[in-house]
């Protein structure tokens, strides 16, 4: 049996299954102060009347991370970078301390300007005597060379515990994102890291000796063990899980659109032949940009609970959330209170739905029906406008070959899928609205849950090489090897290939069910002076998000 | 947080799979270590930068500017029409006014295509910016436009193209021609007789270096372009001035283009050439983008930087203020000198011959425009090379007046080479006959 628990921002969601079947699902409140509290909560809901002994994987996806920024409740974080040339890293100030110390390193990965060691350690007393305890170091081309990194490591590791390198966060080359990511995972640790503790130590109370495993915002899974580290990888994993909740009812044989239609919010993504789109460049968060891989999920503000108000003689819905519906307590008409009116959802208290409807319609002279028509219709509207930018987004992506221009797959969508509380009552609008058949995710309620519970482990893996420097180096995969002249591409991806697998197979990974995807594949001569002086070989492979079969 | 003072719009198509062939300067690896500076400086993610996808372009996009013999598929590959497409889509945007400022960082590059191609030359095939330009004049009614070509080269192909159009103000400052490729751009190549003086060489001396650009674009070029008062600035915008760059005896260096942008101010940048494809383009380019912006590159700099190592001698600043001197001087006489130069004919005649370094074809050109005070003219080229093309091309400007449409139309109804074009800016009219 396998467990899959949610822990949303309103509700915790879980489920126990068996094989593919939902053998118990469960809906609870989260409790926003104490998350461990929720998780634990689900998880004896859940395991009640089984047998611990029977549990063989626990996926957990929470906004842990995500809180922890948002709320502010981040550990004070020391950041100490090394750029060069460039844009002045003043600009990428972050944390409680920030400092740019002596360091350089070139595009080639090629030293410029030494680490100045002595400076380093007089940093480094200034940074004890502020009690900062975790650390982070970014260096400018630390995924072309991770020497400045680790020297700078080495050299804090007299003076801290947690200190935290850029080269480990991704192979992507994006200073500031790294900047910011580094950060990141050095800033949730300790809340994190606390809450998994406990989460590790209820679990083997319970008698639940399997791994626990963490999903993440590109949809796949990572073991609990490892998640301490990269914390950052788990934010936003809520609307991954409700992705991969929706990827078994997808056809896999064409494109599909999913739609997690909340109080708040909508949230969107596109799977392509049943796999989710990942934005492997890196998702922003509070408008900061990280190289956290994710699903490309575009977030607007329409959903149930939207406030619906007239603006000059127009009916305005959202973007933001007052409360809930009039039918279910609240004080403001929202888009729920339309289809209680209209008798579409048939739970609440009509009569208030119709107060409010009916002081709407008032304001902008309309029938009451209509009035409540036309809520229903401009969210629909509002919602298969947004997939459509989304879906013209993805295909409109820039590309740097020439192949990628001229046989880059073209997204084109042929269903839509919706889940989220109000699910039923769209799905048909959005159908009309954007001639593409829409259908509902069977048990939608929990399908998060199960998502969570049935993702497969991903990673990705870069390896760059560049034979005339006679160098081949995978960041933040502890790889660095001395490459001969004669390294051809063929080598660097087998290589790459057996990183990927090697890295797949610690994350719990099932060898016989993984499905690799290249997703940077260059090769180029490197030509001084009319003659070749070796290749610079660039491969990113990843490990393909999915369902455990 | 960084936020663009310009909303700033780039195209970077770095063509990692085409090349001119394997160890050519215009290889696969040209653009790589840009690409990588450019992104781990994370230009793209600066509030106000946007980074756009190419588009492609039509056969009518290139119609306007070429006459390919013996047609468009022979002499052009994928690359050239996703560069063109890339300087295409940077100059909707700006038309469209979704950003402020454009820069297409594409390549191949095209400033010595010319308006007739039987191959490439000088790594061009067609002339992005020129291709371009008709696009913008055709759909956006521009009726004004400059461009400033800054590659180190000559821009030879975008001056024959604009050569007897006297609302293309063509500005090209390159390494003197008697000392490097293609030998031509003088301050005599004024222009032909209906744009006589709209067509400007500024040919500085080997070892221009930061003071000597910047005071010719300061005391030269931008007083001209106050004074000709064009609706939008094209820079073509080459980076091999550059100091390191293998293939000119420039000195050059990134805060120089850097400043250079700034002063010039173009509302769309397109790349030209530029071979230092590690110590320079990486540098260049992120300076580039900066400035586009608006914003600080005061520390991009090439890790060798030293300014005063190649700072111009006296001699050469003198060489330099002698020639912005005379540009000047001939600008401000261009309507006493377009009577000196061309008397008064009603067709005026030239012939040329014109060598495709980059294929090996040498082409020989006769060329005849009408004289006209009301635009600038019907362009009859009868054009022979020696792989065999005998072809002639009749070209309408998208602003031809009545009377020289006439003599356009006849010339096309008399033309009897091999092939025999007919291209129409005006009503959108491409047209080919054979014999």
């Amino acid at each position: 049996m396998m467990i899959g628990i949610d822990v949303g921002g309103t509700h915790t969601d879980g489920v126990l299954l068996s094989g593919k079947k939902t053998f118990k699902s469960i809906k609870i409140p989260t409790e926003k102060d104490n998350l461990y509290k929720s998780v634990i909560s689900a998880l004896d809901e859940l395991i009640k009347d089984v047998n611990p002994a029977d549990i063989k994987r626990t996926v957990l996806s929470t906004t842990l991370t995500t809180n922890t920024v948002v709320q502010k409740k981040t550990s004070p974080v020391a950041v100490i970078v090394s750029a060069g040339p460039g844009i002045d890293p003043e600009n990428f100030r972050i944390g409680d301390y920030y400092k740019v110390v002596k360091g350089a390193l070139d595009h080639r990965g090629r030293e410029i300007i030494p680490i100045d060691e002595k400076e380093l350690r007089q940093t480094a007393e200034e940074i004890k005597k502020s009690g900062i305890k975790n650390i982070a170091v970014i260096s400018k081309f630390s995924p072309r060379n991770p020497d400045h990194e680790n020297l700078q490591e080495k050299i804090l590791s007299y003076y801290f515990d947690n200190i935290f390198k850029g080269q480990n966060v991704s192979g992507n080359l994006n200073f500031p994102a790294r900047i910011n990511t580094t950060w990141l995972n050095a800033s949730v640790h300790d809340s994190y890291k606390n809450f998994f503790e406990s989460v590790s130590k209820s679990f083997v109370e319970r008698g639940i000796k399997t791994p626990v495993h963490i999903l993440k915002a590109d949809g796949g899974t990572m073991p609990l063990y490892d998640s301490i580290n990269f914390p950052a990888q788990t934010i936003f994993s809520g609307p991954a899980a409700s992705v991969m909740g929706a990827v078994p009812s997808a056809n896999k044989n064409n494109d599909t659109v999913i739609l997690d239609i909340g109080g708040t919010t909508t949230d969107i993504a596109v799977l392509v032949k049943g796999v989710p789109v990942i934005a492997s460049d890196g998702i922003k968060i509070n408008g900061m940009k990280t190289l956290i891989r994710a699903v490309e999920t575009k977030s607007i503000g329409a959903g149930g609970d939207s406030f619906v108000r007239e603006e000059n003689g127009e009916i305005i819905i959202g973007p933001e959330r007052k409360g809930p519906a009039m039918a279910f307590g609240g004080d403001h008409l929202t888009v729920t209170d339309a289809f209680v009116f209209l008798g579409q959802i048939n739970e609440g208290d009509f009569d208030k739905a119709e107060k409010g409807i009916k002081a709407l319609a008032e304001k902008t002279g309309q029938d009451m029906k209509i009035t409540a028509e036309l809520i229903a219709d401009k969210t629909s509207r509002t919602i298969a406008s947004a997939f459509k930018n989304l879906v013209s987004e993805i295909n409109n992506k820039p590309v740097y070959t020439l192949h990628d221009f001229l046989e880059g797959y073209v997204v084109n969508p042929q269903s839509v899928l919706v889940l989220g509380g109000p699910a039923e009552v769209f799905a048909s609008r959005i159908e009309k609205l954007s001639g593409i058949k829409t259908d509902v995710v069977p048990e939608y309620p929990v399908a998060n849950a199960k998502g969570a519970a049935m993702a497969k482990p991903t990673c990705s893996v870069t390896l760059f090489a560049d034979t005339s420097r006679r160098q081949t180096y995978a960041p933040g995969e502890d790889f660095m090897e001395k490459t001969g002249s004669n390294y051809t591409r063929e080598d660097a991806y087998n290589d790459c290939r057996k990183l990927l697998y090697a890295k797949a197979e610690k994350m719990g990974a099932d060898m016989k069910d993984i499905e690799v995807e290249t997703l940077e594949d260059l090769s180029f001569n490197m030509i001084r002076g009319f003659r070749s002086s070796g290749k610079n070989i660039r491969i990113t492979l990843q490990i393909k998000p999915g369902l455990i079969v | 947080m960084l936020k663009a003072l310009n909303k700033t719009g780039l195209v970077f198509f770095p063509a990692f799979d085409w090349a001119i062939d394997p160890t050519h300067p215009e290889r696969e690896e040209r653009l790589l270590y840009t690409k990588d500076q450019v992104f781990e400086e994370g230009l793209m993610d600066i509030e106000g930068i946007t980074e756009f996808k190419p588009a492609d372009i039509t056969h009518t996009d290139i119609n306007r500017t070429h006459f390919c013999v013996p047609d468009i598929e022979t002499v052009t590959t994928n690359s050239h029409f996703i560069s063109a497409g890339g300087a295409k889509i940077i100059a909707e945007k700006f038309a469209n006014k979704e950003i402020d400022k454009g820069f297409a960082l594409v390549r191949p590059p095209g400033h010595h295509a010319m308006r007739v191609v039987h191959g490439g030359r000088g790594f061009c095939n067609i002339n992005i910016e020129a291709i371009m330009i008709e696009y913008l004049r055709k759909n956006y009614n521009y009726k004004k436009i400059a461009v400033v070509d800054t590659d180190c080269h000559h821009g030879d192909g975008t001056q024959d193209i604009f050569w007897h159009d006297p609302d293309v103000l063509f500005i090209s400052l390159h390494q003197d021609g008697r000392t490097l490729y293609p030998g031509s751009g003088f301050t005599d190549e004024l222009g032909g007789p209906n744009a006589c003086g709209y067509n400007l060489n500024i040919p500085l001396p080997p070892n221009t270096s930061e003071e000597g650009y910047l005071y010719t674009i300061e005391n030269t070029v931008l007083p001209i372009l106050e004074e000709f008062q064009p609706e939008i600035v094209i820079n073509s915008a080459g980076q091999d001035n550059h100091y390191t760059d293998p293939l000119t005896n420039m000195n050059f260096t990134a805060q120089g283009y850097a400043k250079l942008t700034s002063l010039l101010n173009p509302d769309i940048a397109v790349l030209e050439g530029g071979y230092s494809i590690e110590e320079a383009l990486p540098y260049v380019n992120a300076g580039i983008i900066l400035s586009m912006a608006g914003l600080d590159y005061s520390k991009v700099k090439e890790p060798d930087y030293n300014p005063e190592r190649i700072k111009e001698t006296p001699e050469i600043m003198n060489h330099i203020k002698n020639v912005c001197d005379r540009v000047k001087t001939l600008w401000d006489s261009r309507n006493l000198l377009r009577g000196k130069i061309y008397g008064n004919e009603k067709i005026y005649k030239r012939n040329r011959n014109i060598m495709y370094d980059t294929d090996g074809i040498y082409e020989r050109q006769s060329e005849k425009i009408t004289g006209c005070e009301n635009c600038p003219g019907a362009l009859k080229i009868d054009s022979e090379s020696d792989r065999g093309w005998k072809i002639t091309g009749i070209y309408a400007p998208v602003n031809i007046c009545d009377k020289c449409l006439k003599q356009a139309k006849q010339w096309y109804s008399e033309a009897d080479s091999e092939i025999n074009y007919f291209h129409d800016n005006r009503s959108g009219r491409y047209e080919k006959k054979k014999k």
